[in-house]
């Protein structure tokens, strides 16, 4: 099982990496998808699996359970992804409205036309 | 109960402490608002503070007089060793006095100097708060509380020496007085902290009780050279004695304040402070001493050939703190208390002789001494109070700075260089010497020779508020010149604070035939000749070729500027994809670096099993994550399959036993893919192939190794056993929390501060997304977004009757769940996170059935709104505790008994947890609203009503018709 998972988490890395080095920001907010699925799971992972031992508590005698600590920081950071995620679609969607292009990197490295605005 | 008055009275007089170097602060907001009262208000309630501070000081003068020292502690960050904490002994109590004190009076004579267009109010709100550093300087007991207040003198001074806006020579003084003094204080930081940890107490009293641990130490040597580059670079020490001259491109007043009494004294005082914990050493010596002599010398040379009245007194202020530090160089006690006697003689002169300065340039309009001459007829006061204090600088008998001349000249005449006896003394008379011409020559060729009528301005004595302050200043000169016993309590009490030692000035004004008075004729002497010579002089060293500080300066920042531009646009250049391939890159081999440091134990645990349609799940997981990477230039199908993973991602949640994460995960993904589906309408279909081979494999190379250290990572993690703090949260869940879902009550209980930060984070983020949209919609990619054409992706039914009806109906029993999910959550999977995205699942259903216009006009509470109130009651909840004595966020819970239904539990986590609830809703809402604006903003075409044929709409037209 933990082979399973390890090489989730890899694929899923491997894969975001690969979309966030593209040039367009649609496939790089893919690939952000695809590295927190991998981050999310990763972060669970810490807390080792355990099948059928969820943090729930049963006040009718002795269970065990699995680490619930990693749980709770991968809620959280799933819902902040996701505020995350749209604040950039947001970014992608007003510099493709403003400029007419979505691709990422400014095409100019010449300083003088980006501190003039450009 | 007996009180023990003595101890109150101590613990009474404490207190001040704090107050006092508080009482600048928050004097400081005073100004700006009372100069809409008048200059005069203004300038009286700049007064205030620095008055009252002052007399807190003189009730404690007494005390510490008597040799008592006066603390006080409030603990501040107690693990980094950091307290504000306070301490009063004589040199401090001196040092407190004289700042205060010329700080009155130079608040009394920027009232006069200050012009009408000179913003007032903002003057003495810099001057306040220079003064308070100052204060917090001298009064401090933790060497890092010294070192903010270190700091924030060279910020406040940078405000203060700028304070002419408009001046390009203004701006540049102050920017480096800032660098070179800012650059300092960053070194002297390095070397205290050096210095806390050889002691390993960052309390000043503990640092100087542990001089010789100190000194013993390996590390002695860098502290100190760190150190005395703060000390150096903030008292204009050679070769950091440029920027000095510079800051005079500032008001009279401040350079009267910064150049005599304080900002320039800070570095003597911390000279002076760590007297005990750091002089004495041969290295001290040759540093310290050295150093010092040069400085004196070479300001005095300077200063006889400068025209500028100011700039002749910034160089005389640079040679006279030259002096100063020499003398504490030599490490001997005598020497300390001539140096102690020099700083006050020294703020009495050349504060009154900067006020001097002041007032001719005000009344001549220039401070050029070869456009001046003959003043004394037409100014006469000016003129007395400028010759007394100049006479004191020269160090002619009679007045107080010959009386500590004469005592550093005869510590100079004893003082061994490299076992040369002569080359101390030699050095010392000629900087005596240069100090007696260009004293007299600010005396005569400003104020001697005939009346001239070329003046830009014809002068004559200014009004009495102006001349007050100098001329109580030159009548301490004379007074302590006459009868130096005056001052020989304080310089002891003073003394003593340095040494650590008891000592006995004995201060007079004939010590009888030593090498010190041969010393002294001869520099008086040669001065008048040096004087006499002056225009020939002159002459060659304006010929003579001189290095020019300010170029060097300026040509050094402006390399170090070429330097740091060519890095960041080499590396910024533009190209995210770039800087994203360098991050991954670099992470990889650092954490390849770290594993091969670290040892990694052997596994600690078995491997689970894998059973069959999980093993199938992994695979429709890869496949999935393939399919996206392969198909990602057609973005709806990317789209499609990316739910694919989402869902097997929650599925092994929920096989993992992480039940709370599958609910999370899955409803999230719900919305993101929502999100993402509305984005992709406006953008463009597919991705073109632009990417070379070359650059897709090296991508891919890139992404491979980062996968496979992850994978690898986290199956290292796997393995093996470690503790954490987790035993605790389910040890204590039920009993501290009162709730069975572990997960939920670490959210809502436990860690409750990081969710309150987190739901505030998310509800920034559902504004900004609000705030973004609202500009671009009245920019031009509104206009843009009006003219394009969606035709073709468009459904010719807009609201689809069976979508209508179904997403209504499903409304109640949605928002049923999510209140259900929101109940259990304490005790089962759920909780506010849960329902707040599956209740914005139910409401975008709306919006995606029957339209925008149709749900907003239903809609009654703002999103702002819901964001605003969840922050608002997971807020006042986490208050609530304090109510009950207890620390934010602490939770309270019990279990109540009501017939006829079963027990169950209140808790004022469950409050929380609709705080949580609140926010989660409306930022998910707040974003998708914003989305969807934008869909309505680019235009309807199809039909505009949800349910085409509205039966009761029908019935209404019927009746119109019939009427």
């Amino acid at each position: 099982m933990e082979i399973l998972v390890a090489s989730s988490v890899g694929t899923l890395t491997a894969a975001g990496v690969y979309l966030i080095l593209r040039l367009r920001a649609f496939p790089v907010i893919l690939g952000l998808a695809l590295l927190s699925y991998a981050v999310n799971l990763f972060l669970f992972s810490t807390g080792r699996l355990a099948i059928d031992a969820a943090p729930i508590l049963n006040p009718y005698g002795e269970a065990s359970y699995t680490d619930p600590l990693p749980q709770a920081l991968v809620l959280t950071a799933i819902v902040i992804s996701f505020g995350m995620t749209a604040v950039l679609v947001m970014f992608a969607l007003g510099a493709y409205l403003e400029a007419g292009d979505d691709s990422i990197d400014v095409e100019s490295p010449d300083p003088a036309e980006k501190e003039s605005g450009a | 109960m007996i009180l023990d008055l003595a101890e109150w009275r101590m613990s009474i007089d404490s207190s001040f402490l704090p107050i006092i170097s508080l009482l600048p602060f928050l004097g400081a907001l005073v100004p700006g608002l009372m100069i809409r009262a008048g200059r005069t208000a203004c300038a009286t309630f700049t007064a205030l503070p620095t008055f009252l501070a002052l007399v807190m000081l003189l009730i404690l003068a007494p005390g510490v007089m008597r040799g008592e020292v006066y603390t006080a502690e409030i603990a501040w960050l107690p693990q980094l060793g950091l307290s504000a904490s306070f301490f009063l002994d004589g040199l401090g109590l001196l040092f407190a006095v004289m700042i205060l004190g010329v700080g009155l009076l130079i608040t009394l004579y920027a009232r006069f100097y200050l012009s009408k267009d000179d913003p007032m109010g903002q003057f003495y709100t810099y001057l306040l708060l220079f003064q308070g550093a100052m204060l917090g300087i001298v009064l401090s007991d933790n060497i890092l509380l010294l070192l903010v207040f270190w700091e924030l003198t060279s910020l406040s001074s940078f405000l203060l020496i700028g304070y002419w806006k408009h001046l390009p020579e203004g701006r540049q003084g102050a920017r480096m007085a800032l660098a070179v003094t800012g650059a300092g204080g960053l070194a002297m930081i390095g070397g205290m902290l050096i210095l806390g940890n050889i002691v390993g107490s960052y309390n000043l009293t503990d640092i100087l009780a542990a001089g010789d641990q100190i000194k013993a130490s390996d590390w002695y040597v860098p502290a100190l050279i760190l150190i005395l580059l703060g000390a150096f670079t903030k008292s204009a020490q050679f070769p950091f004695h440029f920027w000095l001259p510079h800051a005079m491109a500032a008001p009279t007043p401040v350079s009267a304040y910064l150049h005599s009494a304080t900002m320039v004294k800070a570095g003597v005082f911390l000279m002076a402070r760590m007297w005990p914990a750091l002089a004495g050493t041969e290295i001290w010596f040759y540093l310290v001493a050295t150093v010092g002599l040069i400085t004196m010398v070479l300001g005095a040379v300077i200063a006889l050939f400068k025209d500028d009245l100011k700039a002749l007194l910034a160089f005389s202020t640079v040679s006279h703190l030259g002096l100063l530090t020499m003398l504490l160089g030599f490490g001997t006690k005598a020497a300390a208390i001539a140096a102690v006697f020099h700083i006050i003689n020294h703020l009495t002169f050349k504060a009154a002789l900067f006020m001097t300065a002041g007032i001719v340039d005000h009344e001549a309009h220039t401070r050029d001494i070869k456009r001046l001459g003959g003043l004394a007829r037409l100014m006469p006061v000016t003129a007395t109070i400028g010759t007394v204090a100049a006479l004191s600088m020269a160090g002619i008998p009679l007045f107080n700075g010959f009386i500590s001349k004469e005592m550093m000249l005869e510590e100079a005449s004893h003082t061994y260089w490299f076992q040369n006896p002569w080359i101390v003394p030699a050095l010392a008379t000629l900087g005596a010497l240069f100090s007696v011409a260009y004293s007299l020559r600010f005396i005569f060729h400003v104020f001697g020779g005939p009346v001239r009528d070329d003046y830009p301005h014809h002068p004559h004595d200014p009004p009495f508020g102006m001349y007050a302050a100098p001329a109580l200043l030159a009548v301490l000169v004379v007074v302590i010149g006459i009868a130096p016993f005056l001052a020989e309590p304080v310089v002891k009490m003073a003394a003593n604070a340095v040494t650590g030692a008891e000592t006995k000035p004995y201060l007079k004004i004939w010590h009888g035939i030593n090498p010190a008075l041969f010393m002294s004729v001869g520099a008086i002497l040669g001065g008048a000749v040096l004087l006499a010579l002056h225009r020939p002089l002159d002459r060659a060293w304006i010929a003579a070729p001189r290095p020019e500080a300010k170029v060097i300066f300026d040509g050094l920042v402006a390399t170090v500027v070429r330097w740091t531009r060519g890095i960041s646009e080499a590396l910024h250049n533009g190209a995210i994809s770039r800087y994203l391939a360098y991050f991954v890159t670099a992470t990889v081999i650092v954490g390849f670096a770290a594993y091969q440091g670290g040892a990694l134990g052997a596994p600690t645990r078995e491997m689970l099993p894998v059973p069959i349609p999980v093993f199938f799940g992994w695979l429709l997981l890869i496949i999935a994550t393939a399919t996206v990477v392969i198909l990602h230039r057609q973005r709806f199908l990317a789209l499609v399959v990316i739910g694919v993973v989402g869902l097997m991602v929650s599925a092994g949640f929920v096989y993992l036993s992480a039940p709370d994460l599958a609910l999370t995960q899955i409803s999230v993904e719900t919305v993101t893919i929502m999100l993402l589906l509305l984005a992709l309408h406006f953008l463009p279909k597919e991705t073109p192939a632009e990417s070379t081979g070359l650059r897709i494999g090296s991508d891919a190379v890139v992404a491979v190794a980062a996968g496979l250290a992850v994978g690898l990572l986290a199956f290292a993690f796997m393995m093996r056993d470690f503790d954490s703090i987790s035993a605790y949260h389910l040890a204590n869940s039920y009993k501290g929390g009162g709730g069975t879902n572990v997960v939920n009550v670490i959210l809502v209980d436990f860690r409750g501060y990081d969710t309150y930060g987190e739901i505030i984070v998310l509800g920034i983020a559902g504004l900004a997304i609000f705030a973004l949209m609202e500009a671009l919609l009245s920019g031009p990619a509104g206009a843009r977004l009006r003219n394009s054409s969606y035709d073709l992706d468009r459904s010719r039914d807009r609201h689809p009757l069976m979508m209508v009806v179904v997403t209504r109906l499903m409304l109640p029993i949605a928002i049923m769940v999510g209140v259900y999910i929101f109940l259990r959550g304490h005790n089962q999977p759920g909780g506010g996170f849960v329902a707040g995205l599956v209740v914005s699942i139910a409401l975008l259903m709306q919006y995606m059935a029957s339209g925008f216009a149709w749900t907003t006009r239903r809609q009654k509470i703002k999103y702002h709104t819901l964001i605003g109130l969840g922050v608002l009651v997971a807020g006042l909840t986490g208050a609530g505790a304090w109510l009950a004595g207890r620390p934010f966020l602490t939770s309270a819970f019990g279990y109540v008994h009501l017939e006829p239904i079963e027990e169950f539990e209140l808790a004022t986590a469950a409050l929380f947890d609709l705080g949580v609830f609140l926010c989660v809703l409306g930022a998910v809402m707040l974003m998708l609203y914003s989305l969807s604006r934008m869909a309505r903003h680019a235009g309807e075409t199809v039909n505009k009503e949800p349910m085409g044929y509205d039966p009761s709409r029908a019935v209404e037209s019927l009746r119109k018709k019939a009427e």
